[in-house]
């Protein structure tokens, strides 16, 4: 039996993985699997602790955080396809019309 | 491990089920609609509203959870989707016009903010953080759309991008708070939550202070606290501005409600460690969002930061964490919600197509050109700033008197300081209307109906909360007195 402890690490180390690459990546496609790849680390998080607790509160949630990862990606995919023929880019760093 | 089959309890969830249903009903019927004439859409729009508001006061004063405690359906929830639902309509009556200018007039629209308005509401009527997590998505979804609505528009997309990447990653990190806090109190229910903290004599296990520190990060970047605020004049500039009217009200409001269950009832007994943070918070956002403000050109990035100061006046309420602080913040929501819904109807109604009139120089000599529409910008601009008869004053004497009353004096100074800033930004636009000579053609615009009537009711409800404070301020009282 593996201790909770070292899913919880895991998780810790693959959503601190997705921050960095959100803050480093230019790529806007790059930076939505990185925020992903965060959503699935907390996921890991939620099984390792409903099973701990031996409580399905956990498993339950990783269904509608799956979910809602879907339909974050269906929309977030299309908005950057709409952006893409827009402006023939999808380099944020060049995505800058707007500032202050 | 054993699954409990939730009663089905549908009238608690009246108004939520009747906003659903319209919002699928507007998307049949804009089928059978013929291209550029989508108007039929927003009036069963504006009906579904209604029946839903209708239903609120079948629910009005008879607390109880349904779906086994998933739901907390109390005076607190209806309060706010009150709000949220007045958002929704005057945001879809703004928009007909708006989007037939744009060239964009497609029932999609409609449909859309009531998806995002159903996904409010169960975030102030959320018992679980199940719950407040799918509200919130359901709401910031539609909401991404939204903001990119204006497809041809690079603003729009560029606006689009931002609030989903941010959006987003900010989901992620709410998201693994709550699992922190599910690991701490190996529940997710906002009852249970309090029930176990309370039980607790350990409190400072840092795996329910990292899920606290995360929530509140994911919940700061949703209502635009400071650390967390780069992506709102962006976004609520590039966005469509009837969504970007809609986004400033009804955001804060569902949020700020989720907010308030879950720090100042499922967490408190960890309120003397969050009330530091957040009264840091509360300090920087009034600050930077006032001082910012100035600066700015544009109206609707103007109107953004002024937003952000505006969380930070409300999050005063949330820090005094007395009754009074908890019912002024709903007082403050209301009172918000027609003033701000009220300026950016007068942003659009003088807007052009495109980016056109959205600069402050543009609005020069505007109150002689147009004097209606002068007075009104002027009756919200002195809203937004507190100055009285006005609905902005009342709701500001109330935060900060909740302020004073719990002991929070420096706070409440600062917070008077600020409005005093405040006060130079937004009457700097009066003077532009009735003291400087026009700067281009102000012709052409078109007053049309629906229009009127948004404009008519956010000028009333202005006046209206500012004059006789009294009703509103005993229902919000009313509104938190079964709290959980």
């Amino acid at each position: 039996m593996i201790p909770l402890s070292y899913y919880l690490v895991l998780s810790a180390i693959l959503f601190t993985i997705g921050v960095v690459g959100v803050l480093v990546r230019r790529n806007a496609i790059m930076i939505f699997m990185a925020i992903e790849l965060m959503l699935n680390a907390v996921n890991l998080s939620f099984v390792a602790i409903g099973k701990h607790l031996d409580s399905l509160d956990g498993q339950v949630f990783v269904f509608f955080v799956m979910a809602v990862a879907a339909a974050e990606v269906a929309v977030g995919l299309a908005i950057i396809v709409n952006l893409s023929r827009n402006k023939e880019t999808i380099n944020v760093d060049e995505i800058n019309i707007m500032k202050w | 491990m054993d699954l409990v089959i939730p009663k089905i309890d549908a009238l608690s969830l009246c108004p939520e089920l009747v906003l659903s249903i319209t919002a699928m009903l507007v998307l049949l019927v804009t089928v059978y609609l013929p291209k550029g004439r989508k108007d039929p859409a927003a009036y069963v729009g504006l009906l579904g509203i209604f029946i839903a508001l209708m239903s609120l006061t079948l629910l009005w004063g008879k607390p109880r959870y349904a779906f086994n405690n998933m739901i907390m359906v109390d005076n607190f929830s209806i309060f706010f989707n009150m709000v949220i639902l007045v958002t929704a309509a005057l945001s879809i009556l703004m928009s007909i016009t708006y989007l037939k200018e744009e060239g964009m007039s497609h029932g999609e629209f409609y449909a859309l903010i009531l998806f995002s308005a159903v996904g409010m509401m169960f975030m102030t009527a959320g018992a679980n953080l199940i719950t407040i997590f799918l509200g919130l998505e359901t709401m910031s979804i539609s909401l991404y759309v939204l903001a990119g609505f204006l497809r041809d528009s690079n603003r729009s997309n560029e606006s689009a991008l931002k609030y989903l990447l941010l959006g987003a990653f900010s989901s992620a990190f709410l998201l693994y708070g709550i699992a922190f806090i599910y690991g701490a109190t190996g529940t997710t229910d906002l009852k249970g939550i309090s029930e176990f903290l309370s039980r607790a004599t350990y409190m400072k296990d840092p795996m329910l202070l990292a899920g606290m520190g995360l929530l509140l990060v994911g919940f700061g970047f949703k209502i635009a606290t400071v650390p967390f605020h780069m992506w709102t004049p962006d976004v609520y500039e590039g966005a469509p501005t009837s969504v970007t009217a809609f986004m400033s009200v009804g955001v804060k409001a569902a949020v700020f409600a989720a907010f308030v269950r879950v720090f100042s009832h499922a967490l408190w007994d960890l309120q003397p460690d969050w009330n530091q943070l957040l009264w840091i918070l509360a300090v920087l956002t009034m600050t930077l969002g006032n001082v910012i403000a100035i600066a700015q050109t544009n109206i609707k990035r103007m109107l953004a930061y002024s937003s952000i100061a505006h969380a930070g006046y409300i999050m005063m309420g949330m820090i005094a964490s007395n009754e009074l602080g908890t019912s002024s913040i709903l007082f403050y929501m209301l009172a918000y919600a027609f003033t701000n819904l009220g300026a950016f109807g007068v942003v659009i109604l003088f807007g052009r197509k495109g980016e056109g009139n959205l600069d402050i120089e543009d609005y020069s000599g505007m109150g002689f050109k147009y004097p209606v529409l002068g007075l009104l910008m002027a009756v919200f601009l002195f809203s937004l700033a507190g100055i009285p008869p006005t609905a902005g004053f009342v709701g500001k004497f109330y935060i900060f008197s909740a302020a004073v009353k719990a002991g929070y004096i420096w706070l409440a100074i600062i917070g008077v300081m600020n409005s005093l800033v405040s006060v130079y930004y937004y009457l700097r636009v009066t003077v532009m209307m009735y003291m400087k000579d026009p700067v281009k053609d102000l012709e052409g615009l078109h007053w049309s109906p629906s229009m009127i009537v948004a404009l008519i009711i956010a000028v009333a409800g202005t006046l209206l909360i500012g004059i006789f404070p009294s009703p509103y301020l005993d229902l919000a009282k009313q509104s938190v007195l079964h709290l959980m």
